[in-house]
This record gives C-alpha cells, structure tokens and sequence, in this order.
C-alpha cells in the first residue's frame, strides 16, 4: 500500500501568491497615503484616492490575510487529521481560482465597479466567484475533517470551522442585491436597514476573517514554536464559544450617533464590553502557555513575532471595546484614530502572526533552514517600528482633529473651519507614508530571506504523514 | 476528563456554532426590519431620486467618495453647527446603497444640497484646489467629458421603482457625468425643511467691533482670503458670485453674510462667529482691496 503524503506544495504556491498580493496591498497603501497630501498623485479615471483605497483594503484582507489562511488552513488541517487533503485536485483548482478572483476583483475596482459596501466593494459576478471559492476551500476542508484520523478536533480546528460558516452566512446576506447591468446592481436592502446589515457584515468580517482564523493560527503555531502546549484547554474551551457568540451583536458600534435605532446601539456597546472577556481569554491562554518558556523570546524569532502578534490582539481588544462607548465614538468615529486602532490589528496581529507561521514552515516547504535569523529579526523590528509609528502617529492625529472638530467658542459658533482642522493632519500623514515605507523594507527583507532559502534548499512537494500521534 | 461530544462531531459542531452565531444575528440583523424603514419614520417630503439625480449616485459610487464623505449628521453640538440639522433615518429610505461613509477625510455631505450655486461645485469638481488651495481631494475634471446613457438610467430608474416621466429621460441627451454628480449634489438634504441646526444664532450686537483697528483688518483679509475669495474674486472683482461694491451699512453687510442667501447660493457664515464676521465686514468696509 502506498504511504499517504501531506501535501506540502499546494501550501507553499498559496503562500507564495499572497505574498505577492500583500506586497500589492502594501504598496497602494503606501500610494494612497501620498495621494492624502499630495493630491496631484491622483491619476483620473483609473488611480484616484476613491478607487484605490477599497484596492488597498480588498488585496490587504483578501489577498493577503485569506490567501494566507488557505496556505495554512490547508497545512494544519492535514496535521490535525492526521490524514492528507480531502481532495488535491480541488485545492489545486483553489489556488487557480483564488488568483483569477483576486485579479478580476483589482482590474474591476479600478474600472469603478464598486457596490460602495466597505469590504464588500466587488460587484456581483466578483461576488460570485468569491462565492465559489469559499464553498470549494469549505468543502475541502470539512470533508478532511469528516474522515480525519484523529479523534478529538484541536481548538484550531475548531476556529476554522467556525470562520468557514461564519464567513459565508455573513457574506451571503450582505451581498444580496439587484443587477441592472453586468457591472452594476442594487442593494436588496435600503437607507438604515443597509447601513445596519452591513455594519453586522463589517464588524463580524473582523471577527470571521481577522480574528477567528489568525487564532486558529496562533493557537497551532504558538505551541510548536515553543514545544510547550497551550496552557488551558478548558479556557479555550469557554473563550471559543462566547466569542463566537458574542461577536454577532456588536455591529452597531460602527453606528453609534446615526438614525439606527438606539436599542441596537445600546446592545451592541454592552456586547462590545463584554467581549473583552472572550478575546483576553485567548490572551491569557497564550501568555500562560508560555510560563517557564519567557527565555525564548530572546532565543526564538518565532516566538517574538507570535507573543507581540497576541499582545497587539490584546490591544485591539481592549481599544475596540473603548470606541464602542458612545461618548468615545462620539468624539473619535470618523477621525484618523480608526484606522491606527485598524492597522494595529492588520499590521500587527495579524501579520505578524502569519510572519511567524510562515517562518516556522520555511524548513518544511523549502527542504532547508532558514537562509538567515538575523534578517528574521531585523524583519520583525522594521514591521514593528512601522507599525508603532502608522498606529501612534494616528492616534495622535486622530485625538487633535476630533477635539478640533468639536471645539466651540463661547457664542455657540465653531473654532475651527474643516480645513483648518485638515491641513494639521498633514504632518501626521508624512509620518503614516513613512511607516508605511519603513514596513514594506521589513517585508521585503523577509521575501529575500526566502527566496535565499528557497534557493539553497530542495523543495518538498509531500511529506508522509506520520504513522504515530497527530502533530 | 474525556472530550465532549461536539468536540469530536464536526458536523454537530457546525451546526452549534451556526445556531450560536444567528442568535446575536436576528436579533441585531434580522428583528429591526420589523422597525426601520416603517410608516412611522416616513418623512413627508422626502422623494426619490430623478433620472439624472440617480446617474450622479452612481457616478458617485463608482469614484468612491464615500471613501473620504460621510452623509450623517450626528446629533453633536459642533456637528450640527458645521453641518446642518441631524439625520433621520426617513430621510433614506430611497438610499439603496446607503452611503453614510466611515471616515471624514473630506466634510460631510448630507446637506450639501443648496449650500452652493451648480458653478460653484462645477470649478470644485474639475480643480478642487483652484477653491480650496490646500485640499487634498482629487480632480474630477474627466468627468465633462463622459456622457451619460439614457437607455442605462432608464433600466436603473426601472429596477428601484422609482418614477420619471419621458420628458425627464429626454432632457438627459447631451448631461455629461458632471452634470448628473451636480445634480446629486444639490439633490442632498434638499428635500428637507431647513433645520434648527442651521438656522444662526441671532447676532447680539449690529455695530462693528473693529472700527478703525488696523490689526483686525489684516486679519480680516486673510479670512476673506480663505472662506470669500473662491467665489467673489480675490479683489472682490466677482466670479461666482457677484462682485461685491461698496455703500454698504455696516449691520446689513453683517447679517447678510451672518446668515446667507441660502436660494442666491451664498452660503451663511454663522459658524464662524460673530468675531470673525466682524472681522470680515470691517475689511471690506475699510476699502481693503
Ligand atoms: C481624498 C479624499 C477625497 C475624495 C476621494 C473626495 N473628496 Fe470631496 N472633499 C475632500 C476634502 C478634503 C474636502 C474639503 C476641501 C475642499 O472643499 O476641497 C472636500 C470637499 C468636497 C465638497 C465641498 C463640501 C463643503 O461643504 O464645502 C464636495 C461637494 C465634495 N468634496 C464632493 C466630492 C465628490 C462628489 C467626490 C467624488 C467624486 C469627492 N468629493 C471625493 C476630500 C475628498
Ligand atoms: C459659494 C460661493 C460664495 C461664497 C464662498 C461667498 N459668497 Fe457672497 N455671494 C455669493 C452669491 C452667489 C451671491 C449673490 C446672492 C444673491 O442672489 O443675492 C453673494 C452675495 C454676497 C454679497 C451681496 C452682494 C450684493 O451686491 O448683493 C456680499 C456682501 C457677499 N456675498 C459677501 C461674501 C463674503 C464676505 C463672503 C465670505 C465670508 C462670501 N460672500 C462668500 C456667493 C458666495
Ligand atoms: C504598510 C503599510 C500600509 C499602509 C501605508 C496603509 C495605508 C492605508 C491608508 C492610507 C488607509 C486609508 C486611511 C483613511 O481612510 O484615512 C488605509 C486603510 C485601510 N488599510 Fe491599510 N495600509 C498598510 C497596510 C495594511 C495591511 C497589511 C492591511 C490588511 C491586511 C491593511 C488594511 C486596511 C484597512 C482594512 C483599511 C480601512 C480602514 C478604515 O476603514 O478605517 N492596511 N491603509
Ligand atoms: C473586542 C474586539 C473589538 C472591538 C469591540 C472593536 C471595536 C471597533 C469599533 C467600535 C470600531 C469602529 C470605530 C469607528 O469607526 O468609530 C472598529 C473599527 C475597526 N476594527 Fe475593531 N474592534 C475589535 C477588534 C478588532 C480586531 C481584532 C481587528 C483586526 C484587525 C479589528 C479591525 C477593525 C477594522 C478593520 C475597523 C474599521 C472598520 C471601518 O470603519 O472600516 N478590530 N472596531
């Protein structure tokens, strides 16, 4: 009988091409922080501020971020299961499909075809095919569930099928709509109710796409960095089920102050406090899992990135929960704040997570160690020193032009006309393009340190799947 | 302590966690169906979009300005004094997409309706610094020389129910894309009676301040220079708005540009105060030219 082999190469091509779409992500993200101080970097019809910045959000989330969790959703699922994929030939079709969707979506939201949704740009035939793609990468992976070899499901296993019907619920109903063209359609929903049901997208899209599965991540990866288990796996246990419970209610805390009725509002303030306890949880398991193993920071780059990846989630969790106050939102909603507590979380959780399990694979793909730590380790200060800056930078911003918004004089009239409170987020838009640069140095480090590898080494296409415990 | 089922049970599993995230779901997604959108919220006077109104919506979507505007007014004090009365959700009802926006890059638009005359918004769309000469948005100018397609506009007016007449569809021959963004434009917050929030506080005082403070004039200048130039000239030679000449009561100068001519297009300067207003009539007034 033959041997049953992990497929090992399909992990390594969907890393490679998310890579290259997070260098695409990267690069529009640093383009349109120019284009916000230098608007004569607008280049009309195609590469305006407008059409770009979905560009920069669809490739960072789904080139990057998802194309990522394939390669390695792919990967854990056959360790976890003790059994090769379901089917290699639809993984294959996978990795063929996801690039053809991630090029046609690029090539349509520069033509203006957009559904204006935040995160939820692409048209519908777009839609469709991302569609597919999902029930494709599903069933692949449920069906490896189904006939795995190993009785218990691990915790990350259990993340990732919860983002796989979490995703799809969420994606379905926030993309219904009419066409009227192939390249343009309606929302079903209309005024509030579409601001309503697309914020329970956006803010679960967060759950779903940027929390659900890097914690699927970290809680496989940050064990085998270590070689010591996760501490608790009753606390995985509760923290998995009321997260996932608790997320759904929030969404409303992207609208607090606007016509949606304040009873959801109100709900989704508490839930957002409340989920604090679900997402620390996580937090708290992850740091305890490393008692008696804190030296390795010092000595393993890969726990570096994943103990700074958690502790970045344990900010975001924290921040997250303070915008959803009313009285916060009131003052930060709408500033540059929102998108440094954003690019913590992309830059730093989530990335740097993935960094990690990408590092901890390179021997594994490439048939070879690492071409060099200490570029490893000059990657991880250059991402973080970047993404400190975008973060603080704007939040700074964010605080000054929300107190200049609302700052009155005593005869009721306005101290500040919008342009004055804009030209003064200019600087802070430097440092932001800055950052920027500073990140994509790290990243490309990090490309040249496996394309090193990867030279040196002998790739391996399969591996056989151990006769013993699942790893 | 041996593993629950579920933990053993994928397909069980699904169907836990699906059941557990669709409670938050209809309750915060499904259940305000039931509210939103009812008789109650309706708004008298709130009308669907006419067929050029709608082209200029989607013009809109397709260049994404919502990536940098906002189209909800909270009801914050300093928000309502920027931007108008606060948003009803009545007032959408026609809105299919919503575009309410997440980041204010850019000024909000919801009652961007009437603040400016169309000439006014044609010169901000092709170049919007020739206005605002440190603004970062960008340059639409392509947008004069793309027609719009009656055929098209009629299909869309067909699929939302909204209605128009022949005569509408006829007048679209020869509207350009800029045209119909304008249209949108002033469409905005229209439909609404002029709220509290914009109508300004009474002036206390019709007497100027300033009279005859040299320092107060140079200031002066430089506020006409930033909120007045764009549209009465730098040298008050006119150009979208009329030139401005002398003979002018000091009190009257004050409330006209205290309060605006809201149906001439000349915006009310009330938010920025009754100082600084003063600051501007005592410069015209001094025959600073
Ligand atoms: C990069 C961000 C950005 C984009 C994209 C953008 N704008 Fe702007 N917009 C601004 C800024 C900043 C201002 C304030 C300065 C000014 O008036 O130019 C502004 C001002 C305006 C104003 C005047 C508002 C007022 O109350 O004075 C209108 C109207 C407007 N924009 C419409 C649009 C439309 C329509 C589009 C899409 C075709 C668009 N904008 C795209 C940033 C942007
Ligand atoms: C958006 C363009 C615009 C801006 C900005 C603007 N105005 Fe006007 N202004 C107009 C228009 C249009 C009229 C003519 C209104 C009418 O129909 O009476 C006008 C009328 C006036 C008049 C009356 C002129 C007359 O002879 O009847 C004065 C005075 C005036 N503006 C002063 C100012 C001052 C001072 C500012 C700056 C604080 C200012 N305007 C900003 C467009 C503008
Ligand atoms: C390294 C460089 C990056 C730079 C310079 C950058 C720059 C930007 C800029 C300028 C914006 C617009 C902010 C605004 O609306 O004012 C933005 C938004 C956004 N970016 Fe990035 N970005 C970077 C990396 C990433 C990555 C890696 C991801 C995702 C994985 C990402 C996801 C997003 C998202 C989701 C938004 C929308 C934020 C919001 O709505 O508030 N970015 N980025
Ligand atoms: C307990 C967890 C969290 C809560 C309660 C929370 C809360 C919030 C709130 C209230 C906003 C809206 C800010 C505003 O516009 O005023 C927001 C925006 C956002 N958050 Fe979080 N957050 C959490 C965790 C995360 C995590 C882990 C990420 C991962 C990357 C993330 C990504 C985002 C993004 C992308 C947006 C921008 C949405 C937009 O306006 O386009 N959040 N969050």
């Amino acid at each position: 009988m033959e041997t049953p082999q992990y497929n090992t190469a399909i992990v390594r091509s969907f890393i490679h091409w998310s890579l290259l779409w997070g260098v695409v992500a990267i690069l529009v993200g640093i383009l349109i922080s120019f284009q916000l101080i230098r608007p004569e970097l607008n280049l009309p019809p195609y590469l305006t501020y407008g059409r770009l910045r979905p560009l920069h959000t669809n490739a960072g989330i789904f080139g990057w971020a998802i194309g990522t969790f394939f390669a390695l959703f792919l990967y854990m699922v056959q360790r976890l299961c003790r059994r090769p994929l379901w089917s290699d030939r639809l993984a294959r079709f996978q990795l063929w499909f996801f690039n053809a969707t991630i090029i046609v979506a690029a090539v349509t939201l520069l033509l203006g075809y957009s559904q204006s949704k935040e995160y939820h740009e692409l048209e519908w035939p777009v839609d469709l095919m991302v569609v597919v793609l999902w029930v494709i990468f599903s069933i692949n992976i449920i069906m490896t569930v189904i006939k795995r070899r190993e009785e218990q499901m691990y915790v990350s296993l259990w993340f990732m099928l919860a983002s796989l019907v979490g995703v799809a619920v969420l994606f379905l109903v926030n993309g219904a709509a009419v066409p009227v063209s192939w390249f343009k359609s309606y929302s079903a929903f209309a005024g509030t109710n579409d601001a309503n049901v697309q914020w329970w997208y956006g803010h679960n899209a967060v759950a779903m796409v940027l929390t659900a599965p890097p914690l699927a991540v970290f809680y496989y990866f940050l064990p085998k960095a270590t070689g010591a288990p996760i501490y608790s796996h009753r606390l995985s246990i509760v923290a998995f089920w009321s997260l996932i419970f608790m997320y759904l209610w929030t969404g409303a805390h992207h609208l607090l102050w606007t016509p949606i009725p304040d009873w959801i509002q109100t709900l989704a303030m508490a839930f957002s406090i409340m989920l604090i306890a679900p997402s620390w949880g996580s937090v708290v398991n992850g740091y305890l899992s490393m008692n008696g193993q804190w030296h390795q920071m010092r000595e393993n780059y890969l726990v570096k990135f994943l103990v700074l990846g958690i502790t970045f989630y344990g900010l975001q969790t924290l921040q997250g929960p303070l915008q959803a106050v009313r009285s916060f939102s009131g003052f930060i909603h709408y500033t540059d704040w929102v998108p440094g507590h954003v690019h913590m979380g992309t830059m730093g959780w989530v990335s740097l997570v993935l960094f990690a399990a990408i590092y901890y694979l390179v021997p594994r793909l490439y048939g070879n160690e690492l071409y060099s730590i200490p570029m490893a380790n000059l990657h991880f200060w250059l991402v973080l020193s970047g993404q400190l800056l975008y973060s603080v930078s704007m939040w700074i911003a964010g605080v000054q032009q929300a107190g200049m918004w609302h700052a009155m004089n005593p005869d009721g009239s306005l101290t500040y006309s919008f342009m004055e409170t804009l030209v003064e987020m200019y600087p802070y838009y430097w440092a932001r393009a800055f950052s920027g640069i500073i990140y994509v140095a790290g990243v490309g480090l990090f490309i040249g340190n496996l394309v090193l590898t990867a030279r040196k080494g002998k790739a391996k296409d399969v591996t056989p799947v151990p006769a013993g415990a699942a790893s | 302590m041996s593993a629950p089922s579920w933990e053993k049970k994928p397909i069980l599993f699904l169907l836990l966690a699906t059941a557990t995230i669709l409670v938050g779901t209809i309750v915060t997604m499904v259940l305000p169906f039931a509210w939103v959108n009812s008789e109650e919220e309706r708004i008298a006077g709130i009308t669907p979009y006419a067929p050029l109104e709608l082209e200029g919506r989607d013009v809109y979507i397709r260049e994404g300005c919502n990536n940098c505007h906002t189209q909800t007014v909270r009801p914050l004090v300093a928000e309502v004094v920027r931007y108008g009365d606060y948003s009803r959700s009545g007032e959408f009802v026609y809105d299919r997409p919503h575009l309410w926006g997440s980041r204010r890059t850019g000024p909000d638009l919801a009652r961007i309706g009437g603040k400016y005359p169309d000439a006014w918004h044609f010169q901000h769309m092709a170049e919007p610094q020739s206005i605002v000469p440190r603004s970062n948005m960008p340059a639409y100018a392509f947008l004069s020389a793309q027609g719009v397609d009656p055929s098209g506009i009629r299909r869309k007016m067909e699929v939302l129910g909204f209605p128009f007449t022949e005569e509408q569809l006829d007048a679209l021959a020869g509207k350009t894309e800029m045209d119909a963004l304008v249209a949108y434009m002033q469409k905005l917050g229209r439909d609404l009676p002029r709220g509290e929030g914009s109508t300004p506080v009474a002036p206390t005082e019709l007497t100027n301040p300033f009279a005859g403070d040299a320092a107060a004039v140079a200031e002066g200048a430089l506020l006409y220079t930033e909120h007045c130039a764009s549209c009465h000239g730098a040298d008050q030679q006119g150009g979208i708005g009329p030139e401005l000449t002398d003979g002018w009561d000091d009190g009257d100068l004050f409330s006209l540009i205290y309060a605006g001519v809201p149906e001439g297009g000349m915006p009310g300067f009330s938010s920025l105060g009754q100082e600084r207003v003063w600051k501007i009539v005592n410069y015209l007034q001094s025959g600073g030219r």
